[in-house]
């Protein structure tokens, strides 16, 4: 196994972009991510995207996307592991110049979800068909599900949670590309429509268009490109069921521990090695989860360790310092990889007025579904 | 493509048949080929039609073939003898769904579907 390196990052703003169709966005990004890489060709490329199909009516993105991106000829794939897909994609792409096999692969991420499509429905499609979604229920309510063990369980509160959502958009105004860049207050949170109790619309992650790019290579070439080598020195990806209700414990995100664990044992680290991590904020609590599930609290403590401004920007464990889902906005397949340009930024120093200091390891937690799929990464600054 | 699909699922939704593991006694729905404590024996296994709420949540926002129903409840519900479902909690208050409440599960029509407004029938739940 070689040793891997991001050279390069490209994004999209993301939000309500009308102007700008699927295979627009996923180009804007990759061509931003060539740029700031410097390089003259790609070997292969991977795309994340979740349901393009369902979206857009648009499957075979692979090799629409290396068309139109100039590259016509390169291998592409595409990769599906619902809201983990642009995690899951980066995976691959690491495993593939790791492995000897390619040496300058683009990995991005996009979704276009804003097209008139009922992208409730949509995103139901990353349940179980059968025995969840035919039931009626949603994406917020299998979190709204999660919410409520967890406060039954461990007394966790909506304030708790609130004080998720208004840190994350605290973060997310000092973010020139995120879907929502404003201040709310606590009061906002718990006051907003109801959308699946004890969730309300504060609590979830917006629709959002955009799409995200990084530029990966062997560690022995980056130098060619950059004074600034960030490797890749843990990548841990874990499946479980995607039934909520078939769960050991609906409270914990087995799948995010594992992916962690696997992550943390290749890089020799424990959590309290990290300095920042990206998490998968698609709902308040799967914040709380997640940081849970990585180890940065105990288990059945995310709700007071965040309303104690642990995760704040200055805090013991800067969590989501580009806003996370729920401010930056979530494209669904362009997520993870968005983590992954958000960690970059943050270990070259670029970060502006939401930069962590003495930023050196960062971690990327994507998560598909209820917590059916994730994959961690953790990157480093040499 | 709608009917072979539910057509396909009408044993589990019509009369809760899943399947017990008889190496670990884990009970599924629907029916499973292979437990994930490895064991591929598994035997045929009516789940209990009484059980209570784990957790529940009440949905406000629907996908768009449930938009009529709305706002209802979709509950975790733990079977008694073993198993785990998800499904609506019907004929019941919204204000009375509470985690532990003991419930039966009942048979009704859950949404119609597509164009043609197939009726996809299943099981739901009430508080008892």
């Amino acid at each position: 196994m070689r040793d891997v390196a991001v050279i390069g990052i490209g994004i999209t703003k993301f939000g309500e972009l009308w102007w700008q169709n699927l295979r627009e966005l996923y180009v804007e990004a990759a061509l931003k991510a060539i740029k700031d890489a410097g390089v003259d060709h790609l070997d292969s490329m991977y795309v994340g995207c979740m349901t393009s199909g369902l979206f857009c009516a648009q499957e075979h993105l692979a090799s629409l996307m290396a068309d139109y991106l100039g590259q016509r000829h390169i291998p592409a794939y595409r990769i599906e592991s619902a809201c983990a897909s642009g995690g899951l994609a980066f995976r691959l792409g690491y495993i593939e110049v790791a492995s000897g096999m390619s040496d300058i692969v683009l990995v991005g991420g996009v979704e276009k979800m804003l097209t008139g499509a009922d992208a409730t429905f949509a995103l139901a499609s990353a349940a179980d068909q059968e025995y969840e979604a035919f039931h009626g229920n949603t994406f917020p309510g299998l979190y709204a599900m999660i919410a409520r063990a967890h406060m039954a369980k461990y007394g966790t509160t909506r304030e708790q949670m609130a004080a998720v959502a208004v840190k994350n958009h605290d973060n997310g105004s000092k973010n020139p590309n995120a879907q929502f860049p404003m201040k709310i207050s606590k009061e906002t949170v718990l006051n907003a429509t109801p959308v699946a109790d004890p969730l309300g619309l504060f609590d979830c992650s917006p629709v959002s268009d955009g799409a995200a790019a990084v530029i990966l290579c062997p560690v022995d070439m980056a130098k060619k490109y950059t004074d600034t080598i960030i490797k890749v020195i843990g990548s841990g990806a874990a499946t479980s069921t995607i039934a909520l209700h078939q769960r050991d414990d609906i409270t914990f995100l087995d799948a995010v521990h594992a992916a962690g664990k696997k992550a943390y044992e290749m890089a020799g680290l424990k959590p309290e090695d990290i300095d920042f991590a990206e998490v998968h904020d698609c709902f308040t609590i799967a914040e709380i989860c997640c940081i849970e599930a990585l180890g940065f609290c105990e288990v059945g403590q995310g709700g007071p360790f965040s309303e104690a401004g642990n995760t704040a920007l200055d805090g013991k464990i800067p969590i989501n310092t580009s806003g996370g889902l729920k401010s930056k906005g979530h494209p669904v397949g362009a997520t993870g990889v968005a983590q992954i340009v958000e960690l970059v930024e943050q270990l070259r120093g670029t970060a502006g007025e939401r930069q962590v200091k003495n930023a050196k390891r960062g971690l990327a937690q994507n998560m598909g579904g209820s917590g059916g799929s994730s994959v961690v990464h953790i990157l480093e600054v040499q | 493509m709608i009917v072979p699909r539910h057509y396909k699922e009408m044993p589990q939704r019509y009369k809760l048949q899943g399947n017990r593991c008889k190496a670990c006694g884990k009970v599924f729905l629907p029916p499973r080929l292979v437990c994930p404590c490895g064991s591929q024996d598994l035997e045929d296994y009516n789940l209990s039609w009484r059980g209570k709420i784990l957790t529940f949540t009440i949905i406000r926002t629907p996908p768009v073939q449930f938009k009529y129903q709305k706002p209802y409840a979709v509950a975790v519900v733990e079977l008694d003898g073993g198993g785990t479902i998800q499904c609506q909690v019907t004929d019941t208050p919204l204000e009375e769904v509470e985690i532990g409440k003991e419930v039966e599960i009942v048979f009704r029509k859950i949404f119609s579907e597509g164009e043609a407004g197939i009726h996809c029938y299943g099981y739901k739940c009430r508080v008892v």
